[in-house]
């Protein structure tokens, strides 16, 4: 990884960079964490120039350092996102996210029909496939794939 | 089984859904059985049905239990805009058991967890209908002597008919070869074959009515006109999956057919007087196999 390109956003003393985010899904991302509503010192940029998408995000929180369920919660919309835990402006530790075993609250169900959208219902899905994606509704039992994933 | 709701007929292992069939065969010999009597069931039926509502409230009597309730949503206060959740809530304090018909999916589930009482899924949308599936299942069995090592062949709207889905699943506990006959439009689901595979199961797709002579049951369903997006292809296939007496001719002497009704036009009025026809029969089963999962429930049998 080029540090160049990290430093295309300024560099942070302590705190988590999030790197090989789709450029696409960085408002998703942001919810997703909550970084809406936290107080720390937050950049990022998107639009940059990536091998591996057409363009990428990347975000920088300082002095935050995510717990592991919480991070994996993004795996849906930037599953090969890039964690960088740094220290002291180093990179003492890098990390990727996996898909979770169960989703809680971040997604939508597809099913217009299902009763998670129609009452306020915090909703659950069990992940039936990891690779193309497939949450299993724990109300309503229908599978939400890739394509009609949608974010809370 | 005791205190726990019943959403989704896997919810039930092999050895529970056997018990209650059991239960179900006593209460047949027996119907009159008042071991609810002091009891109080709650029938919330959201959406009107008619079928369903009338076995429940047969069997309720039947235990000996008394029902409080509402036949649709109209005479409900959901009309005024109360939420599931707070209409569940309030009546599980009045009643020891809640049977619930509710058009949308998921709702069952999420009622069993706002519920201090039980919940008996009485079909959830599209979703599940496992009373049905556990008729169907009895049904199968008494005609049958076992459940085991059948050859099933399911009919017609294999795409959207949840009573299909729900007893493919519970049947595959069995060890069952299946046989599912559709067009293509109402083929059975990529995620039930997978199932299907992961379990190790044979099963084979076909288009039309043949090989009936290797079936021991013949489980109907209905091809609805507004599944199809062009009305030209159902006029071509409504006509494709009608059973007529003639064509039992060759099958075998066990076999039974089955529907889960109402029925339109998919099996000849023919049928009705041959001994093979078991539809009607099915449905009584419904209200011992009710009868069988609400004392499992209330833990009085």
């Amino acid at each position: 990884m080029s540090k160049q390109k990290q430093l295309q956003v300024s560099a942070i003393e302590n705190g988590t960079v999030i790197d090989h985010i789709p450029a696409a899904s960085l408002f998703d991302v942001i919810s997703i964490l909550g970084l809406d509503h936290i107080s720390n010192l937050i950049t990022f940029g998107t639009n940059l120039d990536s091998h591996k998408f057409d363009k990428k995000a990347i975000i920088k929180v300082a002095d935050k350092f995510f717990e592991r369920d919480e991070i994996n919660k993004i795996s849906l919309v930037a599953p090969h996102a890039k964690l960088n835990i740094i220290r002291d402006y180093e990179v003492v530790e890098k990390r990727d996210v996996t898909i979770p075993d169960e989703v809680i609250g971040i997604v939508k169900c597809f099913n217009p029909k299902c009763v998670t959208n129609n009452e306020s219902i915090i909703t659950r899905f069990k992940v039936e496939d990891k690779i193309d994606l497939a949450l299993k509704c724990h109300y309503c039992e229908k599978n939400t794939t890739r394509d009609e994933l949608q974010m809370m | 089984m005791k205190n726990r709701s019943l959403v989704s007929i896997s919810d039930y292992s092999k050895k529970e859904i056997l018990h209650i069939l059991e239960l179900a065969a006593g209460f047949e010999s027996n119907p009159n059985q008042p071991l609810m009597r002091g009891k109080v069931v709650a029938s919330l039926f959201f959406e009107p049905s008619t079928r369903t509502r009338l076995s429940f409230d047969t069997a309720i009597n039947r235990l000996g239990a008394r029902v409080v309730g509402f036949t649709d949503a109209s005479s409900s206060s959901t009309t005024k805009g109360e939420t599931l959740k707070d209409t569940i809530k309030m009546v599980s304090n009045y009643a020891d058991l809640i049977v619930m018909r509710h058009p949308l999916e998921g709702s069952a589930r999420y009622a069993s967890e706002q519920s201090k009482v039980p919940i008996i899924n009485a079909g959830d949308g599209a979703n599940q209908h496992p009373t049905q599936t556990m008729l169907d299942l009895y049904s199968i069995q008494k005609t049958q002597g076992t459940l085991e090592n059948l050859d099933i062949f399911m009919v017609g709207d294999l795409k959207y008919g949840r009573t299909v889905h729900s007893l493919l699943m519970a049947l595959s506990l069995f060890n069952p070869t299946f046989y599912f006959v559709a067009p293509k439009e109402m083929s059975i689901p990529r995620e039930y074959k997978t199932f299907l595979k992961n379990m190790g199961i044979r099963y084979f797709e076909q288009n039309e009515m043949g090989n009936l002579e290797k079936a021991d049951i013949l489980y109907m369903t209905r091809v609805q006109k507004e599944r199809f997006s062009d009305p030209m292809e159902y006029e071509r296939v409504k006509n494709t999956y009608v059973l007529k007496n003639a064509m039992l001719a060759d099958t075998k002497d066990n076999l039974k057919v089955l529907h889960p009704l109402p029925r339109v036009n998919e099996i000849h009025p023919d049928v009705d007087a041959n001994p093979k026809a078991y539809y009607f029969e099915q449905a009584e089963n419904g209200v011992y196999t009710r009868m069988a999962i609400m004392s499992a429930i209330m833990g009085v049998k």
